[in-house]
């Protein structure tokens, strides 16, 4: 695989990723609150080894507060998270990210190949210049998500589909373990959700395991292996087949009846 | 040596140290209060630090104002004169911080600092020419920038005091617009409310409050009136009107003392003591205001970890998994576990409520969800203190059955 | 009436080459304060730094540079940490939570530098906002010809080596930490995640900012220190789409404002007849104003004028069709 290019120095150890070791993430008891108002209350969850997982749930059920969380951006009330078996800051460079397009500044004087060469700034360390083979690697990134083209562009000409073809590049020059994407497919185009879909694809033919914020019902059991209900707490998880049900939806949502496949599919 | 200053103290502060002085505290009291009425709404419309560009932004026009009435031949510095170009001058800055950060990619910040300095830059240019020009009465002028109470003629304080008054009087006319703006101006705007022009008032009393500002605490820290009342007031308060008042409030204690401490003590400039007085009144709500304030907020936060930390250690306990670390130094202190984490008999009660109060909340959860935002506390306390009485048998009854 | 070479060498060219460094040193690092959103960080630093000032020269008893230098940077560094207190732990708007800090910090310089004038120390809260860039004299050189001998360049007054000394800090630190600076600036959430601490250099650029703004403010004042901050920067941001680009280009437009708004306060009055010059801080502050409206105006692609003429170019161009031409 061509985007997954290693640099000799790359810390990977090939046992971390093995299936028998510790889960990709293991979360236990996390509680966040916000003043005093708890926004995900006891959460224990495991990840299973490679895999697309789905995080789904009503709006303001603390999907993206969940990932950012695990990431250690917003405070814990309490818990613990682990990444391979240890904790988030000692596993850094096992964890790829893809925020949320509207978390940065698009005006910001980059190129598309700058900011896919950024996921790579945690290899070079500290004082060392991007050479020529990071700045090839970003480019590789590009091309597997169609944008070698755009390379140069500077980011805030991009369509927000491109944009987050960007974001998603420079998860894939990450070169992680584990990756939280937060709503890859929201606001995109249908060349858009393809790319996206192909390089999640990938990344799991590859033996990564992604963990998907993710708000359309209808497309879950295509594109994921897992799915995590949420609603504060969690709902229920595990295979897609056995958690997308109507009655664990309908839990999920908080008990309002689902919105009819043809009002899901025009929204 | 205490008492007869205290007297004086006294005297000063109740109005009663000859006639000039009192109006002079009394003007000063009015222009704390303007400052923190139409500065509520300046917070809230994430405009603080425009105020900051627009008194900058009066010096080049006091200076401009200050040759036309000397190339005009009126004899001494006149004031309405040199307010009259304030005005004008700060207009204009505050309108170029407004298209520079409406039709270029500059965000506000950069707007701001860009139009502060170089008006500025352009009023020190402009004072050095009229130093050189050597003309009369110019001395007044570097008052402006500092600013200087003890100058301030009686005439001149009881207008600033009707002026200040007229600025809070307009703001609790206008109080339901001004909210809505601040609160949602997209939503006003569709609503039908001339947005534009509510933020053209807004601003207008702004400028009124900074140029008439300018004389007693001058243009660099006239800007403190008009945000640290309400900054300090925002940490008791989440309610508008009582925002409102508390900043009016402590606006007006803060001239009022300023003022005062300024005309008793040698060698204290009344617009730095007052802008003290006021970061005396914020650094006092920060820390302390029970609502927002760093302290209340700090503890709510601990106790919040630690009432979670100890409550899952306990079920922990009870499922028969070890705890360990701190937590299980804090479950020995507070006598629920002793030995080698064996909990005591006290322990035991307090696991099961624990267990029993997540078994339930996780019930309450599951099953109504949409209760939740009714209930702010959900999932902290015990569940018997927050749902009634019926609602938790019920509960109780469907976790026993499931 | 132009001076002549030994006067220009003794008074204006100090004179010019501390305004230059010191525009070059703000404008560098101005551009992350306004990539940042923080442009006002500058104008709150170089305010809040007065008590530190008045502090360092009360405890020093001299007009040693050195303690006020440190007393600068420790009370610079306190109003970052305040600032930055107020705004997470008070939630507070970063603009409101700057007012609050450098408004109180300099009031309380204000009636430092009031109390210790009672003991005759003279000090003045002009000099911080003015600057005496005038004053600085460089007595070293008598003509071209001595400006080859090592001596002279040795004796170059102690204001201009202070700024060349931080300009040299600021491009090493800034090079250094290049691709740091430029990942925790656009996105600190990524930044964080690979382990690059967002936090620290955020409090790394406000103390820069700080260095700068000190070694500068002695000669050129605290107002020009906020105009070269941000005009510069500004100015290219509209220029340019990248970052490497941006920076060189503020620091071309620093110097450009610098060398015009000195000649223009220094020579300016001389051509039109009047014998006395003009505040050279305050005409810098100008002349880098009217660089930024320039940007503004005539700016390739941000330019409002620029972008008037990119969408009449389009409007022009074959097969187009206006909206209002399409209706029925």
């Amino acid at each position: 695989m061509q985007y997954l290019w290693r640099t000799p120095g790359s810390r990977i150890a090939p046992e971390e990723a093995s299936p028998i070791g510790p889960p990709p993430l293991e979360i236990r008891g996390l509680t966040v609150a916000y003043h005093r108002r708890p926004v995900l209350w006891n959460i224990d969850y495991a990840a299973p080894p490679g895999g697309l997982i789905a995080v789904v749930g009503p709006n303001g059920a603390g999907k993206s507060t969940l990932i950012k969380a695990c990431l250690g951006l917003v405070p814990r009330v309490s818990g613990t998270v682990e990444v391979f078996g240890r904790p988030i800051a000692k596993q850094r460079r096992l964890i790829g990210y893809v925020p949320q397009r509207e978390s940065v500044d698009w005006d910001f004087p980059v190129s598309a190949l700058d900011v896919v060469a950024m996921g790579r700034y945690g290899k070079i360390g500290w004082f060392r210049p991007v050479t020529r083979a990071h700045k090839e690697a970003a480019l590789h990134a590009l091309e597997r998500v169609g944008m070698a083209d755009f390379a140069r562009r500077q980011i805030g000409q991009l369509s927000g589909g491109q944009q987050q073809r960007v974001f998603l590049a420079r998860a894939l020059a990450q070169e992680a373990q584990l990756y939280f994407m937060d709503e890859p497919f929201a606001g995109v185009d249908a060349a858009t959700e393809r790319a996206v879909l192909q390089v999640l694809r990938d990344l799991d033919a590859a033996g990564r395991t992604v963990i998907c914020v993710h708000h359309d019902l209808q497309t879950v059991s295509d594109y994921f292996d897992h799915a995590l209900l949420l609603n504060t707490r969690v709902v229920a998880q595990g295979p897609v087949s056995r958690v997308m049900t109507p009655d664990l939806l309908s839990r999920t949502y908080g008990g309002r009846p689902m919105p009819a496949p043809a009002a899901a599919e025009a929204s | 040596m205490i008492d007869p200053m205290f007297e004086e103290a006294l005297r000063v502060l109740t109005f009663q140290s000859g006639f000039n002085s009192a109006v002079v505290v009394a003007g000063t009291a009015a222009l704390g209060l303007a400052g923190g009425t139409v500065g509520t709404f300046l917070l809230l419309r994430r405009r603080a630090l425009v105020s900051d560009a627009l008194s900058h932004a009066t010096l080049p026009g006091i200076a401009v104002a200050f040759l036309v009435g000397a190339a005009l031949g009126l004899p001494e510095r006149s004031l309405p004169l040199l307010l009259a170009g304030a005005v004008v001058s700060g207009v204009v800055g505050l309108l170029t911080v407004q298209a520079l950060s409406r039709f270029t990619r500059l965000t506000e910040d950069s707007a701001i600092g860009a139009v502060l300095s170089v008006f500025f830059g352009l009023g020190v240019v402009l004072l050095s020419v009229i130093q050189n020009l050597e003309l009369g009465g110019q001395a007044g002028l570097k008052t402006f920038i500092l600013g200087q109470t003890a100058a301030m003629a009686q005439g001149e304080a009881i207008a600033i005091g009707l002026l200040a008054a007229g600025a809070a009087l307009a703001v609790a006319l206008l109080f339901k617009e001004l909210r809505v703006l601040a609160f949602d101006p997209g939503f006003a705007a569709v609503q039908g409310w001339p947005v534009g022009a509510l933020d053209l008032v807004l601003m207008g009393l702004a400028t009124l409050v900074t140029v008439i500002g300018l004389q007693t605490v001058g243009l660099i820290l006239v800007v403190a009136l008009l945000i640290i009342p309400p900054a300090a007031a925002r940490f008791w308060t989440d309610r508008l009107p009582a925002l409102t008042v508390a900043a009016a409030v402590i606006g007006a204690l803060s001239g009022w003392l300023g003022a005062t401490l300024s005309a008793l003590l040698p060698k204290l400039p009344a617009g730095a003591v007052i802008v003290l007085v006021a970061g005396g009144f914020f650094l006092l709500s920060f820390l302390f205001a029970p609502a927002r304030g760093l302290l209340a907020a700090a503890l709510r936060q601990g106790r919040l970890r630690l009432t979670f930390a100890e409550r899952r250690a306990l079920t922990d306990l009870l499922d028969g998994q070890p705890v360990e670390g701190s937590v299980a130094l804090w479950l020995r202190l507070r006598g629920f576990t002793r030995g080698n984490s064996v909990l005591t008999p006290a322990g035991q009660t307090a696991a099961r409520a624990a267990a029993r109060d997540r078994r339930l909340w996780e019930r309450f959860l599951a099953d109504y969800p949409a209760l939740l935002p009714a209930h702010a506390n959900w999932g902290v306390d015990p569940i018997d203190s927050v749902l009634p009485g019926d609602m938790v048998r019920l509960l109780e009854e469907r976790s026993a059955s499931s | 009436m132009m001076p002549d070479v030994q006067e220009f060498l003794q008074i204006d060219a100090p004179a010019l080459l501390a305004a230059v460094l010191a525009c070059a040193a703000c404008a560098l690092v101005g551009n992350f304060l306004v990539l940042r959103r923080q442009g006002m960080m500058g104008d709150a630093v170089s305010h809040a730094i007065l008590p530190g000032i008045v502090g360092g020269f009360l405890v020093a008893g001299t007009r040693e540079t050195l303690p006020m230098m440190l007393g600068a940077l420790a009370a610079a560094a306190l109003a970052g940490l305040l600032i930055e207190a107020v705004r997470r732990l008070g939630r507070l708007e970063s603009g409101a939570a700057m007012g609050v800090v450098f408004t109180v910090m300099f009031a309380a310089g204000v009636v430092m530098i009031e109390q210790a004038s009672a003991g005759g120390i003279d000090l003045d809260a002009d000099c911080v906002l003015y600057g005496q860039l005038e004053t600085i004299l460089w007595l070293a050189p008598k003509g071209w010809e001595s400006l080859g001998d090592p001596a002279v360049w040795a004796a170059l007054p102690r204001e201009v080596l202070t700024l060349a000394a931080v300009f040299a800090l600021c491009v090493a630190l800034v090079g250094l930490f290049y691709k740091e600076l430029k990942i925790t600036t656009f996105d600190p959430a990524l930044a964080s995640t690979l382990g690059i601490p967002a936090g620290l250099f955020h409090y790394g650029v406000v103390l820069l900012v700080a260095a700068t703004a000190i070694a500068a403010f002695e000669a050129v004042g605290s107002i020009l220190v906020i105009a070269m901050l941000i005009a510069p920067p500004a100015a290219a941001r509209l220029l340019t789409d990248r970052l490497a680009a941006q920076i060189l280009l503020s620091v071309a437009l620093g110097v450009l404002a610098a060398l015009a708004g000195y000649g223009a306060a220094a020579f300016g009055p001389m051509l039109l007849g009047a014998s006395h010059s003009l505040n050279a801080a305050g005409m810098i502050a100008v002349a880098s104003g009217l660089i930024l409206a320039v940007a503004v105006l005539f700016g390739p692609r941000h330019g409002l004028l620029g972008r008037r003429r990119a969408v009449g170019r389009l409007r022009a161009a074959p097969g187009f069709v206006a909206p209002e031409a399409q209706k029925p």
